[in-house]
């Protein structure tokens, strides 16, 4: 177990600094409809998604940090944003367990959102001394529109890198044994272990 | 059995109870630990220890994102030819009518070079305040702000090529901002979008008109020029398309951080409202501050000691 936690941090570990370089170097650098995609919330997301709460917050402070470190940021900026990202995308999995496979893009926008009005709140409480453009809420929700349309993919490609070492994995596993025999639907069940036994309750 | 169960979900037992503090715990001290860092930050001069450890990660980044630039190179340019495809017809409509502005000013520039040479000679006007006396420092954009409010860039020069604190960054032939950050590798440059850069402009038109410009937060296409001269009325004020440059001054071991006639962008709104009674016209930055690739840093060559900004 103390291995399968090792293996993890790990990953995220190299995701969260992955993440920082590609976001960087690359996708900040390409314009889609006048704006770039952002990364890191999506990331964060998945991982509180995959993983749960407490991982996803402490993946949401590593990686907001780490971001701050390199852009030069006021330190604890994004940090402070990604942990709300983090925790509340792993509580959303805790407590509805959603099993459809477009709930990433609803809590990839969700995130994109939180990102884009919770800095901008952040930036005019520590003080902007110039105007400020309206354009500013329109590229919000361009890069929530562009953020939703990647937010798919980043969530297989984050669950492919970290889903073989979720020690959360096992209990699904038996949610699927229990709900199906613990075999795949094409499997006839009777082959394996006989006839089902039948709740006394039914 | 039924019964049984509803007990246990409403009854919680002591694991679940332990992990739900655990979980408050972990959240609590993370939140807490991002405040403190923030309020620690906020509130410290550029030679604390905070900013000092956020030096040396940028230096040990510096090199790697240096490297990740040049092997995303391939996907970035990809990507921007897509977008470039996109809006190729309406920016090549505006290229044109500006290629057409500019030639009609290049024609005037032209015809007052000459008599401009023969009297500054004349009257000795100190010269030594251009943009060729700065030593420029060419340097690749390593990364852009990936955030909405274009704040900065990271370039690959720093004080071993000879580039300080608060030199002037150009790109595309015009100026794009000041470094804010230097390594002995790398320089954190403050875009003219940032809100805390402001620049001692005037206007290129026959009054030569002075004010502070501004940036237009969240827009890196719009900068405010404010703090104008009161026109009275009937007075021609600036007009659309004129061009916003440094202002620039020196007096005695004070010296404006931009060099004066840096071009910086172009008037691009000069309502009567906005410029009689606010003193404030529009200005659309001659560089594309969201597509820079190559800047130029212009060190201090010549020796200036002491240096203010104007408003």
């Amino acid at each position: 177990m103390r291995t399968d936690y090792t293996k993890l941090a790990l990953r995220l570990a190299l995701l969260g600094f992955g993440t920082v370089i590609v976001q960087q170097a690359a996708v900040s650098q390409i314009s889609i409809f006048g704006v770039s995609a952002d990364l890191g919330p999506l990331v964060v997301m998945a991982v509180g998604l995959l993983a749960g709460s407490m991982t996803g917050a402490v993946m949401g402070f590593a990686t907001g940090l780490l971001l701050d470190f390199a852009l030069f940021q006021t330190l604890g900026v994004t940090s402070l944003l990604y942990i709300a990202i983090g925790y509340w995308s792993g509580r959303v999995r805790e407590l509805l367990d959603p099993a459809h496979g477009l709930v990433p893009l609803a809590m990839g926008a969700a995130a994109s959102a939180a990102a884009g009005f919770g800095m901008a709140l952040i930036q005019f409480l520590l003080g902007v001394d110039a105007p400020v453009s309206v354009l500013l809420l329109q590229q919000i929700f361009v890069t929530i529109l562009v953020n939703t349309l990647i937010a798919l993919p980043v969530y297989a490609l984050v669950r492919r890198i970290i889903g073989p070492v979720l020690p959360d994995e096992p209990r699904r596993r038996r949610r699927r044994a229990y709900t199906t025999g613990g075999l795949s639907p094409l499997q006839r069940p009777a082959e394996r272990f006989g006839p089902l036994p039948r709740s006394p309750l039914r | 059995m039924r019964g049984g169960a509803e007990k246990v979900v409403g009854d919680p037992s002591p694991v679940h109870s332990k992990q739900v503090r655990r979980r408050r715990a972990v959240l609590a001290v993370l939140v807490g630990l991002s405040l403190i860092l923030l309020t620690a930050y906020f509130g410290e001069p550029s030679t604390s220890p905070l900013h000092t450890v956020q030096r040396g990660i940028v230096e040990v980044f510096s090199p790697i994102q240096e490297g990740a630039s040049k092997v995303f190179s391939p996907i970035r340019d990809v990507g921007n030819w897509f977008s470039d495809t996109i809006h190729a017809k309406s920016r090549a409509d505006q290229l044109q009518k500006k290629v057409n502005a500019l030639q009609a000013e290049l024609g005037q520039a032209q015809a007052a070079e000459t008599p401009n040479r023969q009297l500054s000679r004349e009257v000795r006007l100190d010269q030594t305040d251009n943009i060729s006396s700065y030593s420029p420092v060419t340097a690749n954009v390593i990364w852009q702000d990936p955030t909405l409010w274009y704040q900065q860039i990271e370039v690959d020069k720093g004080s071993d090529d000879g580039v300080h604190l608060d030199d002037a960054v150009l790109g595309d032939g015009a100026l794009v901002g000041k470094v804010s950050e230097v390594g002995p590798t790398f320089s954190i440059v403050s875009l003219i979008t940032n809100h805390t850069v402001q620049v001692a402009a005037q206007v290129a038109d026959r009054n030569g008109d002075r004010g502070l410009l501004v940036p237009k937060v969240g827009d890196p296409n719009s900068l405010v020029l404010q703090d104008l001269p009161q026109l009275s009325p009937g007075q021609p004020g600036p007009e659309v398309n004129q061009q916003v440059l440094t202002a620039g001054f020196k007096s005695g071991g004070l010296g404006s951080l931009y060099p004066r006639g840096i071009l910086i962008g172009t008037i691009s709104n000069a309502g009567a409202n906005a410029l009689y009674n606010s003193q404030q016209v529009q200005v659309s930055p001659a560089a594309d501050l969201r597509h820079l690739q190559v800047v130029q840093v212009l060190t201090r060559a010549q020796g200036s000691t002491v240096r203010a900004q104007l408003p």
